[in-house]
């Protein structure tokens, strides 16, 4: 009896509290719908496809243009991998900015997807005396080569395991990703993920309106909010349209690889069976699709 | 009707109170407003007011939420040692314990909630409602056992509470099972709360089986400091009774408890140093700092140094007999299980990070403030609870005094 009046005052309350958040914030019905919305794996595509139209229409009035929000879901029979030739890379961070755009990354506060580690070649892959804050004249430097790090898409990834409300997952052409709508911004996923792949939106993210890239996906680059966490996604409203991913069509140098695993005849295919590769942290068992390897 | 009317009475004694009761009111209510206008400029901003960032993604919030799990648990298994030894006022120790439970397991889920991104949508981790992912996340197991434990502490001591006031007997086949069902909830929600940080291979730094014992060590070192505290008040200003020896006994476990996290500490301390992998990097920048870095080694060694001095303290018999130096030594093992938890337990796992850079994290303003705000709102709720325990247990307050006309009722 007594349990049951505490729990009915304690819903009674949070609904309240919820109600005046709203309220004082000063936000419509719009905002109310957007609070309730479920998990989008659990939508149906009339929901789905509502939900979309009203953010392709949300960001006209917005920012004053077209935009294109997909939700193509995974083609059958793809299972997406990417190869990095370390012998190749330069440093250029080419691909970090290009990411940066396509993506619709926050640039204040600054959020990056991609990070290239500087490390001595005496010393190898060698976390703890690799920097990032590198910054000279010209890349390459003599006696260092570069290991750019993103998502290594895992196929046992340790972030999704983590996640209390299934707001992460791992899509069938073994993509990860984040429903925005659904995160609650715990960063769980961000202390569980050896690579440092998930980013936060500390802030309130910012693009410039002629900077916008509005071609999305509802699971990629569509734009987030305040306080949930973003990460790398093969840049999937590009992959799923058969394209390379932003950062493999900048590389100056060609030393990213991207495509179909289960393709036989594949450019991935023929690097890892006729290339020697690695793949990061390798002993926690995460199983990366995203191979490093010597080219030359 | 009944409940309300216990209700009511309790709000009534809450209100009334001597001057320094006032006082403390005042400064409580103070504190939460100072709090609340740092904690509101978060609530506009985002956790960009905080001083964490990618690289160290969780701070002092969850470190304080660890800490008072740790406080919830301990408070309720001193219920062990009471029972064993036959502590005259049993009762009275169950109910300020899980009162203290109660109350510092508001202030754990408080501490969550200022820690997420999106507050409103706590409701996506609700069953039924959101899509809690249980079993897998050891963050939903933790947010279970903790509801659980919060439910279990609140009734028993409502319970206990509103027979105390209704004049009742009360029905012990009830109670006792629910007391002795808490003791291995305590104990399940500190090792759940390891577990968190525990599985995670890319933190080498909580990677140790032995995070959860020295938990649960550290846990049954800093929740008796706080009720050795609490009841040497309620002797000297009610009408509770507890034998100097029963309150030298707490001291004694809280002396094994002590050579116990220490002991695991040094095992701890000695498998790193001495195999002196890579992984000792953690260890380093907590202790020594890294190069330049050194930002949070002050933290860890006055921690290191109040418990030891606690430990001592304790561990001499005059010294843990002399009520002086006992609470001195209560106050310093509590303060360096507080650093301990808030600030050597999370940072040094995210510094340097996975990536092997270093960003120096130490708490923002925002955060202090925050922290103080709930720990106000805690304290406050305490006060209450406790104002209204001690009328209802000590001072006859009953059904009788809230309708003096209406003695038959």
């Amino acid at each position: 009896m007594k349990n049951e009046n505490s729990r009915r005052s304690f819903i009674k309350n949070i609904s309240l509290a919820t109600f005046s958040a709203l309220a004082l914030s000063g936000c419509d019905m719009e905002a109310f719908d957007e609070f309730l919305q479920q998990n989008f794996r659990t939508l149906s595509k009339k929901e789905k496809d509502k939900i979309i139209k009203n953010l392709e229409i949300k960001y006209k009035e917005k920012y004053g243009k077209e935009f294109h929000v997909s939700d193509k879901p995974a083609i059958e029979g793809t299972l997406f991998g990417y190869a990095l030739d370390l012998s190749r890379c330069i440093g250029c961070r080419r691909c970090v900015y290009a990411c940066v755009k396509e993506n619709n990354q926050s640039r204040d506060p600054q959020i990056h997807w991609i990070e290239v580690l500087q490390m001595e070649k005496e010393k190898g892959i060698d976390f703890p005396h690799s920097t990032a804050q590198y910054n000279p004249e010209k890349v390459p430097e003599k006696g260092y080569f570069y290991v750019p790090i993103q998502c290594q898409q895992c196929k046992n990834p340790p972030c999704v395991k983590v996640c209390p409300v299934k707001a992460t997952w791992q899509e069938p052409d073994g993509i990860t990703v984040i429903d925005y709508n659904w995160c609650i911004g715990c960063r769980y996923c961000m202390a569980a993920c050896p690579y440092g792949a998930r980013h936060f939106n500390w802030g309130e993210p910012n693009v410039p309106i002629e900077e916008l890239n509005s071609e999305m996906h509802y699971l990629g680059n569509r734009l987030r909010k305040k306080g949930v966490v973003e990460k790398c996604t093969f840049c999937i409203q590009r992959s799923r349209e058969g394209k390379y991913p932003a950062c493999v069509e900048i590389c100056p140098v060609g030393a990213r690889k991207f495509g179909n695993l289960l393709d036989p005849d594949s450019e991935i295919r023929y690097i890892l069976e006729n290339k020697r590769v690695l793949i990061l942290k390798q002993e926690l068992n995460t199983q990366p699709k995203f191979y490093y390897f010597f080219g030359i | 009707m009944n409940f309300i009317r216990f209700i009511a009475g309790g709000i009534k004694i809450i209100f009334n109170g001597s001057k320094t009761y006032y006082t403390w009111l005042i400064l409580l209510l103070l504190l939460i407003l100072w709090g609340g206008f740092g904690y509101s400029g978060q609530l506009a901003h985002g956790l960009i007011k905080t001083h964490m960032r990618d690289s160290v993604s969780w701070g002092f919030y969850i470190g304080n939420f660890t800490f008072l799990v740790g406080v919830a648990a301990a408070a309720v298994m001193l219920v062990i040692p009471a029972y064993i030894y036959d502590w005259k006022p049993i009762k009275e120790i169950v109910i300020f314990g899980e009162l203290l439970a109660v109350c510092s397991v508001i202030m754990c889920l408080s501490f969550i909630i200022v820690d997420i991104g999106n507050p409103l949508r706590f409701w996506h981790m609700l069953p039924l409602l959101g899509t809690l992912n249980f079993p897998s996340s050891m963050l939903s197991w933790d947010f279970f056992v903790l509801n659980v434990y919060l439910l279990l502490n609140l009734i028993v001591a409502t319970y206990l509470l509103y027979c105390i006031f209704y004049k009742k007997e009360y029905n012990k086949s009830f109670v006792l099972p629910l007391v002795l069902f808490s003791v291995p909830m305590a104990v399940a929600i500190h090792t759940t709360t390891a577990f968190l940080y525990n599985a995670l291979p890319g933190r080498v730094f909580w990677n140790s089986a032995l995070l959860a014992p020295r938990f649960l060590a550290s846990a049954f070192c800093s929740g008796p400091a706080i009720l050795l505290i609490l009841f040497q008040i309620l002797r000297k200003t009610t009408k509770f009774e507890i034998k100097d020896e029963a309150i030298w006994k707490i001291a004694e476990l809280m002396v094994y408890a002590m050579f116990i996290y220490l002991f695991f500490t040094i095992a701890e301390l000695f498998k790193e140093f001495y195999s002196g992998t890579e992984n000792i990097l953690y260890w380093k920048y907590l202790l020594f700092g890294i190069g330049d870095h050194k930002e949070i080694v002050p933290y860890s060694w006055s921690s290191i140094i109040m418990g030891c001095t606690a430990f001592i303290l304790f561990l001499i018999p005059k010294t843990r007999k002399n009520f002086l130096t006992l609470n001195i030594g209560a106050v310093l093992i509590y303060a360096s299980v507080y650093v301990e938890k808030g600030i050597a337990l999370i940072i040094p796992a995210f510094t340097p990070d996975v990536l092997g850079q270093i960003y120096v994290y130490t708490p923002s303003m925002t955060e202090i403030r925050t922290a103080v705000m709930i720990f106000s709102i805690g304290f406050l709720l305490f006060t209450f609870l406790s104002k209204i325990a001690i009328a209802i247990v000590f001072d006859n307050y009953n059904i009788d005094s809230l309708n003096p006309k209406n003695k038959s009722k």
